[in-house]
């Protein structure tokens, strides 16, 4: 049995997923939160969205569990403690062996079968340069010039065939799970969503789910024969980099966003709602706070948190123990720094709440001012507290970059998309450029960040009725749903 | 509204209090002097005498908050705490922590002329395309150009301002060989070091000021004012250019405002990555190197221009809109 190894921000992670699913009961049992996600639904940017949000999330679950894999107990060892490696794995390096073990001495491009770096050999007797195969990539070709093109080829083919049919497979549940929903014929429903119809873009769904298959088939049938997207100076997959990259950005976006949720909403709505000197008390420490220039204030914690950390160093046995912690402490600072904004728009909502009439009412029938807040003014501005963290996620995920491009981003040894860029700036700034790593995290980020605000447009424009005028619509609206 | 402006400065003071305690705590109490000096020192040998030198030298040889030793007045007085607050309100910030470190004030005005070469003209640049995207797409609304230029700008505004560098740098400055990839030169010739950066800044934020910009435009839009001057028989144009734009100016002026912190106190990351010596540079050189001294005066300049720049914003209301007025 491995022994698991609860990080901090894995007890997070798992937390926001049990809560997030909580959520999700609620808005299936209250029919006005219901038809407002369905309008979120409705949107095809956003529904694409989600689909590329929730296979990230999966990543990350995946790679919030960690554990240390228990030793071979060493031959003639004495004593029967069980030994356990030393490195922390989590399951997605697990499920991603073949990227892990297959590694390289140094940087290769994408699908090469020689090494990027040239190195003196011995070959029949005379010194040449020439640049050395991969202990991997492309290591089964006996002739890699005649063969390479079309081994890579007949790979690629086998995967986009693999991809097809897990495509497929997707696309029959689907339908399937929309047939059962709408109470209809499968082929039917399959004819619906072919031609567009119905109220939710599932044909929008289906294609992203579509080229998202297609893709891991590709990179999973190269897995182990090539890498797909290079390696890195030390031999790494670059992939693999990328991938375990999500889950730092995930846990940045997500628990930094969390963790300003509790001051901005209690200060706000106590500020909004008692006014006088709690409202000035409050007004002078956000004033105070958003008066210091961001990245100052959050360098200023972080560095203060390294301090500590190397200070009482004792606390945290391995690396990635204190990788995580920093991690952690780093989404905490983030959070404790970022409440202005969301506080004063609460405020400024709530000054405006409680002045109507159920809540006047409410305060007639003589309901203590804490119950007020929590039962009228809190579910009222709920939709506030909703609309500012899915806008904040992907604009987290963008400052850990510069973050760590300053210095006081997520530890060097823990993979992030701003830790990629870091390296990536001294590659391509070498000759020749070492463009692979830059690319991988470039298009990585695009990904989830352009989903995450297109998802976050989504929400918004659900939530806010205010805000659908600022969406960019056609004279000619698209064809109008057919009714069923 | 002489009445207003010495309220809002009051508040100000109070608000600069505020920042000075808190970044005091933040940098003094994890991080006590004896920390300090071990850490700049360095080595193995470290002896008291050594420690209590670097203090001294620095100042940094009294109690915290409260001086016990000291009767009266002076208990309070004679700290650090005291000593590094007033210095820093009259504006004396000092010598870094390091030991070649020169004077902080006037390392300061001198990078601030270069953060203000960079930033300057970026500001005026970057509220005129801004402006001039938005109301291009508010113009075209219901179009196809208003609908991909609004994916077009959701897309820049996804990318990494780190992306823009340094794509940027190896297709300027590499690969066409159009700008020198980075460094500075005082005076007239700055021009070349600077115009890359501008650009590229200028690129990297356009996408989010021209959707937010765009927004504010149709809010206006949507208003009786410009129902009745196209029903007197405005032309678009005329609506948009005479009407619109100047009763969007208010929510843009507060947005573009806010940036006015950081054309003096620049950019960090543009400045450090194209070598520009300016403020930005200067904070990340004392970050890596754990200079607090440097750290803790910039954060105190850097709320100065906080609280200034919005008193300047609510003056600029007055001037935009006369119907504000202050008091």
């Amino acid at each position: 049995m491995p022994k698991l190894v609860p990080l901090w921000t894995d007890v997070a992670v798992w937390l926001l997923v049990a809560s997030a699913a909580a959520y999700a009961l609620i808005v299936l049992r209250s029919p006005s939160l219901r038809a407002n996600w369905r309008k979120v639904f409705r949107d095809a940017g956003a529904l694409c969205s989600a689909v590329i949000l929730a296979i990230c999330l999966a990543i990350t679950v995946a790679d919030s569990v960690h554990y240390r894999p228990l030793l071979e107990p060493a031959a003639g060892a004495a004593g029967n403690a069980a030994a356990y490696d030393t490195v922390t794995h989590s399951l997605l390096d697990l499920l991603l062996s073949g990227l892990v073990d297959s590694r390289e001495e140094t940087y290769s491009r994408p699908f090469a079968y020689v090494s990027f770096t040239k190195e003196s050999l011995t070959i029949n007797g005379q010194l040449q340069r020439v640049a050395p195969r991969l202990a991997h990539g492309g290591a089964d070709l006996a002739d890699p010039e005649h063969q390479w093109g079309r081994d890579v080829l007949a790979r690629a083919m086998a995967g986009l065939a693999y991809g097809a049919l897990l495509a497929l497979g997707c696309g029959v549940v689907l339908v399937g799970a929309v047939a059962r929903g709408r109470r209809e014929r499968f082929a039917s429903t399959a004819a619906s969503i072919w031609c567009n119809e119905g109220e939710i873009p599932w044909r929008a769904a289906l294609w992203t789910i579509a080229v998202v298959a297609l893709l891991a088939g590709v990179v999973v049938s190269m897995t182990g024969h090539y890498h797909v997207m290079g390696t890195d100076t030390t031999g790494n997959d670059v992939l693999y980099q990328s991938l375990k990259s999500i889950r730092t950005a995930f846990v940045i976006g997500s628990l930094a966003t969390v963790a300003t949720l509790p001051l901005a909403v209690v200060l706000g709505i106590i500020a909004g709602y008692f006014r006088g000197w709690a409202d000035e008390a409050i007004q002078y420490l956000y004033t105070v706070l958003s008066s210091i220039p961001n990245v100052l204030l959050i360098a200023a914690c972080v560095l203060m948190v390294q301090i500590y950390i190397d200070q009482h160093a004792s606390l945290f046995p391995t690396g990635a123990e204190r990788a995580d912690v920093k991690l952690f402490l780093l989404c905490a600072v983030l959070g404790l720094t970022g409440w202005a904004g969301l506080c004063r728009l609460l405020r400024a909502e709530t000054m405006k709440l409680r002045e109507l009439d159920f809540v006047q009412a409410a305060n007639a029938f003589g309901v203590s001012p804490t119950r007020i807040m929590v039962r009228h003014i809190f579910p009222n501005v709920a939709h506030l507290m909703l609309i500012v963290t899915v806008l904040d996620f992907s604009s987290l995920i963008l400052y850990e970059a510069v973050l760590s491009y300053v210095g006081v981003g997520v530890d060097p040894s823990m993979n992030s998309f701003g830790g990629m860029i870091n390296l990536a700036r001294i590659e391509m700034s070498g000759d020749p450029i070492v463009w692979w790593s830059f690319a991988s995290a470039f298009g990585f980020m695009l990904t989830v960040v352009l989903a995450a605000n297109l998802f976050a447009d989504g929400v918004r424009d659900a939530f806010d009725p205010r805000a659908r005028a600022f969406r960019p619509r056609l004279a000619i609206a698209r064809k109008p749903a057919a009714q069923k | 509204m002489i009445s207003y402006l010495l309220r809002r400065l009051w508040y100000g003071a109070l608000v600069l209090l505020g920042v000075n305690l808190l970044t005091f705590f933040l940098f003094f109490t994890v991080n006590t002097p004896d920390d300090m000096a071990r850490m700049s020192i360095g080595g193995k040998h470290i002896t008291q005498d050594l420690l209590d030198h670097w203090k001294a030298e620095r100042g940094y040889d009294k109690p915290l908050y409260l001086n016990e030793a000291r009767h009266g007045t002076e208990r309070l007085t004679d700290t650090i705490f005291w000593d590094r607050s007033i210095s820093l309100f009259e504006l004396r910030f000092g010598r870094a922590d390091a030991d070649s470190g020169g004077d902080i004030g006037q390392e300061v005005g001198r990078r601030m002329v270069v953060s203000l070469q960079l930033a300057l003209p970026l500001f005026v640049l970057q509220v005129i395309a801004s402006t001039a995207l938005a109301l291009l797409l508010v113009m075209f609304r219901h179009t196809k150009l208003d609908f991909w230029g609004v994916i077009g700008c959701v897309v820049m505004l996804s990318i990494s301002s780190l992306f823009y560098i340094i794509v940027g740098q190896v297709l300027f400055s590499r690969l066409l060989k159009l700008a020198p990839i980075s460094g500075y030169e005082p005076g007239f010739g700055a021009v070349r070091f600077l115009v890359l950066p501008i650009i590229l800044s200028l690129v990297s934020r356009l996408g989010t000021e021209a959707r937010l910009y765009r927004a504010m435009f149709l809010e206006e839009i949507g208003k009786d004012y410009v129902r009745t001057a196209r029903a007197k028989g405005l032309a678009e144009v005329a609506v948009l250019y005479r009407h619109v734009l100047r009763n969007a100016l208010i929510p843009i002026v507060t947005s573009a405002g806010s940036y006015l912190p950081y054309v003096f106190l620049g950019s960090l990351v543009f400045e450090s990555f194209f070598g520009l010596p300016g403020l930005g540079a200067y904070v990340i050189e004392a970050i890596t190197k754990q200079d607090f001294a440097i750290v803790r005066t910039m954060v105190f300049v850097g709320s100065l221009l906080y609280i200034a720049t919005f008193v300047l914003i609510d003056v600029a209301y007055t001037w935009i809109d006369p119907r504000v007025r202050l008091g």
